[in-house]
């Protein structure tokens, strides 16, 4: 017991004599989760007194943290809808951070070239209408590949997860059976997907692992973990591959509304990456503490200068310039206690209905 | 103390003084802290979920549906997968345990009987997240390659018992699971068997083997039945263990919230999905609904737990020297 | 074949299979330490102990944050859990208040029994919820919970092994009651009291469930009031996620939970299995 009690000492010493630094937590969106960490961990090194944590436990998560108060600030690839927004105590203020798109990832032994797939041939497989890789609207869009007789195996995010509001709100939009049956959603019922996987790392580590599987992750994932992914078929007609380009073109054809709340699926655009999206920080109006508060509000800044040089680097798209000068206008509501801007939404005139 | 020659200085009076009484009261309140937590265990459980139970009510044993955005959730497929994979643990874990029992109760010299015991009950000692590690990537692969395709191809071609072994060879699901939670409570069947069957009085094998019974006949027919209890309660105990089982079973379930007739399918467990999605389960309902699950798998646990100690205690005040 | 013979057969074979059961079974462990041995060693590193996470898709980096975390949660934890569990097993063994003696001994064991998810759940609505924020307390406080039922029985059966002889002894040299237990009986059995303690700590210090939506987790050093990160933890997250190298690093600090925990119920039992010590022992 003296050596428990030495040990404890001994680590409490050292622990508080790092607790002098600005500690935020935030937790949320796992789609982004590369170039949040590394921005964070860019950011802790030019400037040491600040440490963001940042938990990836999905997009509900980080609406559930960023409402409740657990964390400084959350994240999600969904934004807020009215009701969530209702449920926070103070007001959350949606800051756009980058542009990404959703692939459908797969694992066919023996096939390695790019299969395209069409809105109809997604839902028909997460709907269950599609079971065999060799099934003819897949054949038919991919003439000259040999697909197996195999069934597919489709997996799903087990968790409030805003890449599957994404994917979903995409099949919402090109297949109204989808609509009408399973919806847009942090979190559905799936109606054939019988493996489910905990966060973006849970889907991608399945896929991996299971063959003849499809899923739906953010580019990024299926990139280091060198997965194959497919076209899409997009509202023009085009296949298109998710790239950099081909998201941001998906953002180019749509306003950005006051509240940054907006989807960019099924975009018009030739090039345009159909299962595209923004993703979003969410930013309580006023954080209590002063010097949090500063910390966050400088660390935004910071994302909408340096960060967007960053994105790239991981595949994502940096937001288009007008979304970032309507941000940094807004980066200017932000206020720890005592400012009088960032009140609840009566007050404000940018209102959040 | 005995061996101290020289008496204390100061002879007092064994009276209750208040050294005593600080004392008594110092044990009484912390024995008490105990029951305390027990009892704020049972009253969060059900507190925290009155949510849930209020707006669900008895159907939500019966439900099947698990949908956190429109508030339907249903505790059927969870507690199926519960039950599920704790049977198969106990199916592969009882026959091999109480086997090892008999070999180290029966057969082993005492010094080999000893030195087995302590490694295997070094087994039980190995934590859950271990068991988790290893099993993703040395026995799903296994499972998924060579295991499962056999049994489909075998025993899956028969009719109706088939059932139990057709589908897609995902390598995850109910089957692996229980594989990993037989060798996870096998060292607890043991342990426990192993001492009910030592415990039985030498006497009994010894007129057995006198009247001419083989080794095994006066095993099977005299001692095993004679520390039936225990070995009962050790079934329990490894059963209780299994239901609770959160990280290994958790990262080789499927994550898959419904009922599967097949074994080879991918299923949820109680414990599972709340390792799952707790953390980030928002509203009013869901977290609510997690916790009711928390609470049937407190009840199941508490009972079973509770029958395992009636039958070992009555087992061990039966014949042996343990107090 | 007679009859004889066919019992001679069945003795045989059964009895062969007894001893297949009890092989596999011993062998699970070795080929258990081994997998961990292949795996994990080639990934130890002085990183491993000395570095802090990178981000996600980068490799390299260590786990000396997950290693601080563990060792700090689960000492608050004995802080917290030990003394309670001490003393209420010493309440069990010394006082004979009969019905609620049996009453506090069948409470323990019942909450020895509780799954340790439960348990996080408890310690969720005490710590988490009123203070909106992960910590690492309310991890150890989940632990605690674990830890004290362990201790309490622990206690107690090494307490009532002491031999009556020894604790009448006293008792008639004049001790009053409360020195006898403190001076006479307690270091009796301090030698089982003390496994048991170490057995308790060993076993919540490889838990990962009551940790997942308490203490959670943090890529920097955790602390008291901040999410915390642990090694099972980490081992949990590293083992399900996608990358190679974080795979590695799962094995890697598994191999490092599992030597902790082995070492301390070796070393346990084996102080044990010298037998209950007089005082001076």
């Amino acid at each position: 017991m003296r050596k428990t009690v030495l040990t404890c000492g001994v680590i409490l010493a050292v622990g508080a004599s790092i607790a002098t630094a600005q500690k935020i937590t935030a937790c949320g969106a796992t789609f982004p989760e590369a170039v949040y960490q590394k921005w964070f961990s860019l950011y802790h090194t030019a400037h040491p007194g600040v440490e963001i944590n940042y938990t990836a436990n999905g997009s509900g998560g980080g609406v559930k943290g960023v409402t409740d108060g657990t964390v400084d600030f959350g994240a999600s690839d969904s934004p807020m809808s009215d009701t969530e927004l209702s449920a926070a105590k103070g007001k959350i203020l949606h800051f756009p951070t980058v542009l990404g798109g959703v692939v459908l990832t797969y694992n066919i032994p023996g096939v390695s070239q790019d299969l395209k797939f069409s809105g109809d041939t997604i839902s028909g497989i997460y709907l269950g209408k599609i079971t065999k890789w060799n099934d003819k609207a897949l054949v038919a869009d991919n003439p000259g590949v040999k697909l197996p007789a195999e069934d597919i195996v489709p997996v799903h995010r087990t968790d409030s997860s805003g890449t599957t509001f994404i994917f979903t709100d995409y099949l919402s939009k090109v297949s109204p059976e989808w609509k009408s049956k399973v919806g847009a959603a942090k979190a559905v019922s799936w109606p054939a997907s019988p493996l489910g996987g905990a966060q973006s790392s849970g889907v991608t580590g399945l896929l991996k692992q299971t063959p003849y599987s499809i899923g739906y992750i953010e580019l990024l994932w299926a990139l280091q973990n060198k997965l194959s992914y497919g076209l899409v078929k997009n509202s023009s007609g085009t296949f298109v591959k998710a790239s950099m380009e081909s998201v941001s073109e998906a953002a180019a054809g749509v306003t950005m509304p006051d509240d940054f709340r907006v989807s960019i699926s099924n975009a018009s655009g030739k090039n345009a990456y159909p299962i595209s999206s923004f993703t979003w920080m969410l930013i309580p109006a006023q954080i209590p503490d002063a010097g949090k508060a500063k910390a966050v509000k400088d660390f935004l800044a910071w994302m909408l200068g340096e960060g967007q040089k960053v994105a790239p680097t991981l595949f994502f798209a940096p937001l288009p310039k007008a979304v970032v000068a309507k941000e940094e206008k807004q980066l200017a509501l932000l206020g720890g206690a005592g400012h009088a801007s960032a009140a609840k939404p009566e007050a404000s005139e940018k209102g959040q209905k | 103390m005995a061996s101290q020659a020289v008496a204390p200085a100061v002879v007092r009076t064994r009276s209750s003084g208040t050294g005593d009484s600080v004392a008594r009261f110092v044990a009484l309140f912390f024995a008490t802290l105990l029951v305390a937590i027990a009892v704020l265990l049972v009253d969060q459980l059900f507190v925290r979920s009155a949510p849930a139970r209020e707006s669900l009510g008895w159907g939500f044993l019966r439900g099947t549906a698990w949908n956190p955005v429109t508030d339907q959730f249903g505790a059927l497929p969870f507690i199926y997968g519960t039950v599920v994979t704790s049977l198969i643990g106990m199916l592969i874990s009882v026959p091999m345990g109480l086997g090892a029992a008999i070999f180290l109760s029966e057969l082993a010299p005492a010094k080999i009987s000893n030195a087995l015991t302590f490694v295997i009950e070094l087994l039980a000692a190995i934590p859950s997240v271990i068991y988790g590690l290893l099993a993703i990537f040395t026995l799903v692969p296994l499972m998924r390659t060579y295991i499962e395709p056999f049994l489909k191809h075998s025993i899956g071609q028969v009719p109706y018992i088939g059932d139990l072994f057709s589908g897609p060879a995902y390598g995850v699901g109910y089957l692996t699971a229980g594989m990993v939670l037989a060798i996870m409570t096998i060292p607890f069947v043991i342990s426990v068997s192993r001492e009910s069957l030592m415990a039985v009085p030498r006497e009994q094998r010894e007129a057995a083997l006198a009247l001419g019974a083989t080794r095994w006949e006066t095993t099977w027919q005299i001692v095993v039945p004679y520390a039936k209890l225990g070995i009962l309660g050790s079934v329990f105990l490894g059963l209780a263990r299994a239901l609770g089982e959160t990280m290994a079973v958790t990262m080789v379930i499927g994550n898959a919230p419904a009922v599967h007739t097949s074994l080879l399918a991918p299923g949820y467990t109680i414990a599972a999905v709340i390792a799952n999605e707790f953390a980030e389960a928002g509203g009013k309902i869901h977290p609510a609904a997690l916790i009711e699950l928390g609470l049937i798998l407190f009840f199941l646990t508490i009972v079973i737990n509770g029958m395992a100690r009636l039958m070992i205690v009555a087992t061990t005040s039966k014949g042996s020297k343990r107090a | 074949m007679n009859l004889r013979t066919w019992r001679l057969l069945v003795n045989a074979t059964m009895l062969t299979l007894t001893g297949v059961c009890t092989v596999i079974t011993v062998s699970v462990l070795f080929v258990i330490l081994g997998l961990l041995l292949y795996h994990g060693a080639s990934s130890l590193s002085i990183h491993f102990f000395t570095q802090l996470p990178k981000p996600t898709g980068e490799t390299g980096g260590g786990m000396a944050n997950a290693i601080v975390g563990s060792a700090q949660i689960v000492g608050i934890a004995a802080l917290i859990g030990i003394p309670i569990g001490f003393i209420a097993g010493i309440y069990l063994s010394e006082y004979e208040d009969k019905r609620f003696a049996s009453f506090v001994r069948y409470v323990a064991d019942l909450l020895n029994g509780v799954p340790s998810i439960i348990i996080g759940i408890l310690a969720w609505a005490l710590v988490v919820l009123p203070f909106h924020h992960f910590s690492g307390i309310a991890g150890s406080v989940a632990l605690s919970v674990m830890l004290i039922p362990i201790v309490t029985r622990q206690t107690e059966q090494f307490l009532r092994e002491v031999p009556l002889a020894l604790r009448e002894g006293a008792l008639a040299l004049g001790a009053s009651k409360w020195k006898m237990i403190a001076t006479v009986a307690v270091p009796a059995g301090s030698k089982g009291i003390l496994t048991g303690m170490i057995l308790g700590v060993a076993r919540i210090a490889g838990e990962s469930a009551p940790l997942l939506f308490t203490a959670l987790g943090n890529q920097y050093w955790g602390g008291l009031t901040e999410p915390t990160s642990s090694l099972p933890v980490m081992i949990y997250q590293r083992a399900t996620s996608p990358y190679e190298d974080w795979n590695q690093q799962a094995w890697a600090a598994g191999l490092v939970l599992i030597a902790m925990v082995l070492t301390a119920n070796i070393l346990a039992r084996m102080v044990l299995a010298k037998g209950v010590s007089l005082p001076r022992g």
